[in-house]
């Protein structure tokens, strides 16, 4: 299976490395450097890279490439999957993964990596189990304490217990209206949750319209059966922060898009000027403010420069990328956000024959715009009164406008 | 980092290993060695003294840097002798980094390597199983080849530990042992075949994992364990899975015949697939007898399903694999939305999941038809990503929905990626080419781009109009036209000779044209790429024999040119033309053919998939898969056996094994989808049990019926599951149910499995009911005597046989781990928490009656009950209840029956058979037997005679819904380890000192709750246990005396109502004078 593991910064050097079956040089890397330079782009490095003798499978997050090596044939899934996992891993325990973390916590992290494959096979992966193996850095101290109060004799029971279970809905969309029609959007959701209870305690959750939800995934704690039988929710949840589902809404349900887009972008054949306006504005938002939101847009190679006015918030333009960046802020209903201007064109060439396209980010706060609704959070087997509490809240995926 | 000695806790051996530490110091090579070399080195010499110090924090400093050298790569062998001697730290902290860095280095410095080994042999013994675990895991680390004598020796060992996570390290060790000296092959494979029949979750993935790596190829050792590899599934952590469900579809595909019709072979869409299979199905009727699938191959089917819902898209992958390998075509439909859910996870996961659906996609359109949305490409998705989901589209492409996918394709082509444009151009190419209706608009649309301003867009056109022309060449002149003049501009090489080749082809329709771009071409020549100037000769050779009047001259200069070309493939074609095409003397009889040799009818390129090579032989979702190559260790997937190997080698016939696992047979026999399939249950002669109860299968008729067999394998797997876990005793009343239903010669066509539970109750019923006459006569008699105790030998005709044990001792883990981690390991022990219930007699059956029906409002007839504490002979989830009617009137009263019931969901009542008269101040005594389900709700019936009715109702205390369970001290710890937590109520009493002598206490808890007592080593504790009578639920009683007049009642159970219902009760019982 997963013979080693190479952590390379988006720089080139490989900053730690970790073997868990007889050593493999460190030189099997020029393989994926060479693949690196080939790709113009991180995002478009190639996850799996075969060499002479070994496979190299990646995955790039926070700016690092985990770099997998392997020797026999194994599901790519398997170790792609679990490399993920290994980053999930990190940022559980330092709070942020990237590079610098990662050297100061050399120890931690060579002994969590340790831990989690035997003979590049995963042996501990689910990170509450692993934090009972191995304390993270900052809740060291703390720990130590309950856990030897506990061993005095002071159940779990007499400890003060709370639990925040906290719910966050993200639906998500995908849509990409061209001409004003919605090409296609979807909404996709998760249920994250924040649970600190001590003892063993049964939770049930249950949904207003659990019909909505099509296609679930579950944490492993939860009972399959149930939801099977009573599309309730029903686990013994593990410590800490866990994703509990992620669901996908059905298709069949128009989704009511809560921002509109209008926007007047024109080049001239002849003039080296291009006009630029863009509009954002909220609409079936049932009276939630939108916030966040952030514009982006590819701008085509022929623009030179934009001189442009936002209403409100700040904007950037990189010469150099053509990328236009501007952030909005809170979409207020009664002013509605826009930016104007003008752009510079490459004297002489002929006007660019494709569109940007306009990317939006957004959250809505106190807003699950799948319509799905939390009916109750229930213990069982414990006597304390847990704190409850669920916070919605919507955020846009990858929300493309044509143009 | 200090913090996690908890989990290693007091109990590792606290003088372990010292002298080890001695020893190696006596080795080490004196310090100054090493003074020759640079600062660098004085830096490890400083490690060094810090190694030597005594201070463990000086120690766990050194190592902690130790380590960081390792995690960067640099190299720290030269501190070998210095570490290891602290290979025996009393400070876990210290001792897990010797440990990290002894493996790391351990290969390199052999010899000192050796001198910790004894501290791993003495770690082996540990009573803590982490202990013992880590240090399996180290010393199997250690790639040294002397001490391969003693890993085997320590693996043999772990493999029969306790502990399933030792035995789950002991199944990594393996393939490390393997890895070190293939030599072991035989002995290890022994171990294998061990730890197969493992039952621990735990295990499972990890020695699945080892007989992939060690022998794949003896299959042999599946077949005992296929069916509990398969039931277990659900339960085993998730990489597990991975590997497991892989293992399993190469196993099923040399066991199972191929669930295929013959000649559906490449299902397109899935309308034509079902008609098809209607048809067919008819013509096989009358060739041959049906395909019925093997019961174990639809148990695999069933059991991955669920599987999908996983988290991990790795067993998602792995079960969708599975489906497409293994399972009939038409079910293969339901992993398309488990996949497309995986598109909207990581680029990586995307990538790879994006490949196998382009795979799939090619073969079977209908799957991924209705997701066609979810595989739009978006600006911002990586180039790989783009490439895959336009593949994709293609294939999906079809007449319906090509109008929407080229209006989408537009918007590709503009696109300022421009390769991705180009891709797109491909692709539209394809669609053209695939769906004829739109040949016609593709091919304007792509004239259309040949004046796009980019030249890479233009050129992919243009290659693609010359495919496309290339297959209807008749009326295109003006787009040859069109093109011929982009050889003015177009520079890229392919779309020029691309050209060029198309002009040469239809020379003679564009007869002004040609000599011309000739004579152009002519003029570049030395100047052009190779690729063109192989077109130009080609097109010279071609106007030669057409038009050789004009062209004659110009192609003997451009054959000239070619003549000195660099490139020898030009002077080859050069030479090879020349003598075709120009006759003179030595010209053979070829040039006279030279004509019909240059423009001969080509046949149409076919635009295909660059997908569809090669790639689907390949088993899906493996990484050969995705490199289109074999990988090193890849095992291919053979084809489904003509006839299947014999399936009674999966049929377990080690007894205690076989009653494991017929429980689930007999649940599928009451099943309702046997009426489906009682052609397959002819074919398989009913003589051997087990098979007959599962032959429930696919046949061509269970197919139709797709929607129900799939709610049904549901059911049914739940059913499978609970049975598990059931406590051995039900096992045994299942089965007697089942003897019964047999003798009696019914069918097992009960639509449920509740219904043919009763049904055979009320055979047992008319069988027994003789008997259980003679036994109420008899208690009757008992009664008249007040009888403290009715339950004498009478129990024998209860054929206590039933509620034998068959126990199963678990494994218990030492609880040196902290209380939540054991928890989490114990949740993957698969062994039934209530296996050491064995029923037992009541210890007491208090003589207290209750009122049913009073006399007053009986008009004469009252009506008393009581429970007598026996196992209820009418069902073995029913509480006895005895009913004693009194004749208080001075006339006969007569036939006393019992008329409607109102009984709460799931209630089920047996009622006495009526009583046809009642003598004056007679008095009857009936049983009747109540399954209460476990909960004190109230049992409401009508009482009748002759001339009335009269409403009673039976309220169960809750002691009475239990069943006395004799147990062990330590079973009874052990059991009641096991729930804690949740399960666990307790309350503090206080009462008088004289009320805590032990036969007082014993005698006030049987006399609220039918419990058995716990043989007690202790004077201060008392421990009762019982089962509940509906569930089988474990209830320990513990009543523990403290200082004072005070006592701890603590209950644990998993019916947590029942159990604090029953502290309720037994609290003020205890607690009064």
């Amino acid at each position: 299976m997963i013979h080693s593991l190479f952590l390379i910064n988006s720089s080139g050097d490989i900053f730690l490395e970790k073997h868990w079956k007889s050593v493999v040089s460190r030189s099997v890397c020029d393989y994926f450097f060479e693949a690196q330079e080939r790709a113009t782009e991180a995002e478009n490095v190639p996850p799996v890279i075969p060499t002479p003798h070994h496979y190299l499978l990646s995955v790039y997050r926070h700016k690092i490439f985990f770099v997998a090596v392997i020797q026999t044939e194994v599901p790519p899934l398997f170790v792609i999957e679990f490399l993920h996992r290994v980053v999930d891993t990190f940022q559980d325990y330092f709070g942020v993964c990237s590079e610098p973390v990662i050297k100061d916590n050399v120890v931690v992290v060579y002994e969590v990596l340790e831990e989690m494959l035997d003979n590049g096979f995963p042996l501990a992966t689910e990170s509450n189990i692993l934090k009972e193996l191995i304390k993270p850095p900052t809740i060291l101290r703390t720990v130590v304490n309950t856990i030897t109060g506990m061993e005095k004799g002071e159940t779990h029971r007499e400890l003060p217990s709370w639990v925040k279970a906290l719910n966050n809905l993200l639906p998500a969309f995908c849509l990409i209206p061209i001409s004003g029609s919605t090409i296609t959007a979807e909404i996709q959701g998760v249920i994250d949750a924040c649970v600190k209870l001590t003892g063993m305690p049964d939770l049930t959750l249950s949904f207003m319209n659990p019909r909505l939800l099509d296609d679930v995934s579950f944490h492993p704690c939860v009972r399959f059966k149930r939801w099977e039988s009573e599309r309730i929710l029903s686990f013994i949840p593990p410590d800490g922060n866990f994703r509990l589902l992620s669901y996908h809404v059905s298709a069949q349900n128009l989704v009511a898009i809560p921002v509109y887009v209008k926007h007047n972008i024109s080049f001239r054949d002849s003039s080296s000027l291009g006009r630029f306006e863009i509009t954002v504005g909220p609409k079936q938002t049932m009276g939630k403010t939108i916030e966040g939101v952030i514009v982006t847009s590819q701008m085509p190679k022929g623009v030179l420069n934009m001189s442009l006015t936002p209403s409100q918030g700040t904007h950037t333009f990189d010469p150099v990328t053509k990328m236009l960046s501007w952030d909005v802020g809170k979409i207020n209903p009664q002013k509605l956000p826009s930016l104007k201007g003008t752009m510079s064109l490459q004297a002489g060439a002929s006007k660019p024959d494709e569109n940007p396209t306009i990317n939006l980010q957004f959250k809505i706060q106190q807003l699950a715009i799948s319509g799905l609704k939390v009916n109750r959070l229930d213990m069982y087997g414990e006597k304390y009164k847990p704190f409850k509490g669920i916070k919605y809240m919507t955020k846009a995926g990858k929300f493309q406008v044509r143009t | 980092m200090s913090s996690n000695s908890f989990a290693y806790n007091e109990q590792s051996g606290g003088g372990e290993a010292t002298e080890l530490g001695q020893e190696a110091t006596s080795t080490i090579s004196p310090s100054g060695a090493f003074g020759l070399f640079s600062s660098d080195l004085k830096k490890n010499e400083d490690l060094k003294q810090m190694l030597e110090s005594t201070k463990d924090s000086a120690k766990l400093d050194a190592m902690k840097r130790i380590v960081g050298m390792i995690a960067k790569g640099k190299n720290a062998s030269e501190l070998f002798p210095a570490v290891v001697k602290n290979v025996a730290s009393k400070n876990i902290e210290i001792k897990k980094l010797v440990y990290v860095y002894l493996v790391r280095y351990a290969e390199e410095q052999q010899d000192l390597a050796l001198l910790s080994i004894s501290t791993f042999q003495r770690a082996l013994k540990d009573p803590n199983q982490l202990i013992r675990a880590s240090a399996l895991r180290v010393l199997s680390s250690i790639r040294v080849p002397i001490i391969v004598p003693i890993m085997m020796l320590a693996i043999k060992e772990a493999s029969a530990d306790l502990s399933p996570y030792v035995r789950k390290n002991a199944a990594h060790a393996i393939q490390k042992l393997y890895s070190l000296d293939p030599e072991q092959k035989e002995m290890l494979i022994e171990v294998i075949e061990k730890l197969l029949k493992d039952k621990s979750t735990l295990v499972a993935g990890s020695v699945v994992m080892a007989f992939e790596e060690v022998c794949p190829d003896r299959i042999d050792l599946i077949h005992k364990n296929y069916r509990k590899l398969c039931n277990l599934l659900v339960d085993v952590e998730e990489w597990g899975q991975v590997v497991i469900i892989h293992m399993l579809t190469r196993y099923a595909r040399t066991q199972f015949v191929s669930p295929w019709k013959e000649d559906d072979g490449l299902e397109d869409n899935e309308k034509n697939f079902y008609e098809s299979d209607d048809e067919q199905k008819e013509k096989t009727d009358q060739r041959k007898k049906p395909y019925t699938m093997d019961p174990d191959h639809r148990l695999l089917i069933r059991n991955t399903k669920p599987l999908l819902q996983s988290r991990n898209a790795a067993v998602v992958m792995a079960v969708a694999q599975l489906y497409w390998h293994i399972s009939p075509k038409s079910e293969v439909g339901i992993i398309s939305k488990s996949l497309v859910r995986l598109l909207r996870s990581n680029r990586e996961v995307q990538y790879i999941v994006l490949q196998n659906i382009a795979t799939m996609s090619i073969q079977r359109k209908g799957m991924f038809e209705p997701y066609l949305k979810s595989f739009y490409v978006r600006s911002t998705d990586p180039t790989m990503i783009k490439t895959l989901k336009l593949e994709i589209l293609t294939n999906l492409a079809n007449e319906a929905n090509i109008s929407t996918l080229l209006r989408e394709f537009q918007t590709y082509v503009k696109s300022q990626d421009k390769q991705f444009a180009a891709a797109t151009i491909q692709t539209i190419g394809r669609c053209a080419t695939n769906i004829s209706e739109v040949t016609d608009t593709c091919l304007n649309g792509l004239v259309c781009l040949l004046s796009n301003r980019d030249e890479i867009v233009v050129a992919e056109s243009v290659v693609v109009i010359k495919k496309l022309l290339q297959m209807q060449p008749a009326q295109h002149g003006e787009i040859i036209k069109h093109m011929a003049k982009l050889l003015d501009s177009i520079t890229v090489p392919v779309a020029r000779a691309s050209i060029l080749w198309l002009i040469g082809e239809n020379c003679e329709r564009v007869p002004k044209i040609a000599p011309d771009v000739l004579r152009k071409m002519a003029k570049s020549f030395t100047s052009e790429d190779d690729l063109v100037k192989l077109q130009i000769l080609n097109l010279g050779a071609k106007l030669y024999l057409t038009n050789s009047r004009q062209t004659k001259l110009l192609t003997q200069y451009i054959l000239n040119l070619g003549k000195y070309d660099q490139n020898y493939d030009i002077r080859d074609r050069t030479r090879f033309i020349r003598q075709l095409i120009v006759p003179n003397e030595k010209s053979g009889a070829l040039s006279k053919y030279a004509k019909k040799i240059f423009l001969a009818q080509k046949p149409a390129p076919l635009l295909e998939s660059p997908f569809k090579v090669d790639r689907d032989h390949f088993q899906l979702g493996t990484l050969s898969h995705t490199l289109n190559t074999k990988a090193t260790g890849y095992l291919e997937l053979s084809n489904w056996p003509e006839v299947a190997p014999d399936p009674s080698v999966r049929n377990v016939e080690v007894i205690e094994l076989a009653k494991e696992w017929t429980p689930a047979g007999k649940a599928k026999k009451e099943n309702p989808a046997k009426k489906f399939y009682s052609e397959s249950e002819e074919e398989e002669d009913s003589s051997d049990s087990s098979s007959d109860s599962e032959s429930e299968s696919g046949s061509a008729s269970g197919e139709q019926d797709e929607g129900d067999s799939s709610d049904d394998s549901s059911e049914e797997s739940s059913s499978e599951h609970g049975s598990d876990s059931e406590s051995a005793s039900e096992v045994g009343d299942k089965r007697t149910a089942k003897r019964n239903s047999k003798s009696k010669g019914k069918s097992a066509d009960s639509s449920s499995e509740e219904e043919s539970s009763s049904d055979s109750e009320s055979e047992s019923e008319s069988e027994s009911e003789s008997e259980s006459r003679k036994v109420t006569k008899e208690k009757e008699k008992k009664k008249t005597k007040q009888d403290r105790n009715p339950l004498t030998k009478d129990v024998s005709l209860l054929d206590l046989d039933d509620f034998n044990p068959v126990s199963t001792p678990v494994a218990l883990p030492t609880p040196a781990l902290s209380p939540s981690l054991i928890a989490d390991l114990e949740g993957l022990n698969l062994s039934t928490s209530s296996s050491v219930i064995s029923v037992n007699t009541p210890v007491f059956v208090p003589v207290k009656t209750h009122v049913l029906l009073h006399r007053m409002s009986g008009r004469g007839l009252a009506a008393h009950y009581f429970f007598p504490r026996q196992p209820c002979i009418f069902g073995d989830k029913m509480v006895s209840v005895q009913i004693t009617l009194n004749n208080t009137t001075d006339r006969k009263i007569e036939n006393i029956h019992i008329g409607g019931k109102k009984l709460p969901m799931g209630m089920q009542m047996h009622v006495f058979n009526p009583i046809e008269s009642l003598e004056p101040e007679g008095s009857i005594t009936v049983s009747m037997g109540i399954d209460f389900c476990d909960s004190t709700q109230t049992a409401s019936f009508q009482l009748c005679t002759k001339d009335d009715c009269f409403n009673v109702n039976i309220q169960p205390p809750v002691g009475e819904l239990l069943l006395p369970v004799a147990m062990s001290e330590k079973d009874f710890k052990k059991e009641q380890g096991m729930l804690t937590g949740m399960n666990e109520t307790s309350t503090v009493i206080i009462a008088a000192p004289q009320n805590f002598t032990p036969s007082v206490i014993l005698q006030k808890v049987v006399n609220v709750a039918n419990v058995g007592v716990v043989p007690s080593g202790q004077d201060n504790i008392h421990r009762f246990a019982a089962k509940t009578v509906h569930s089988g639920s474990l209830m320990l009683v513990t009543v523990e005396l403290k200082e004072g007049s005070t006592a701890q009642l603590i209950i644990n159970t998993e019916r947590t109502v029942i159990g604090s219902v029953l502290l309720r009760e037994l609290k003020p019982v205890l607690s009064q004078g």
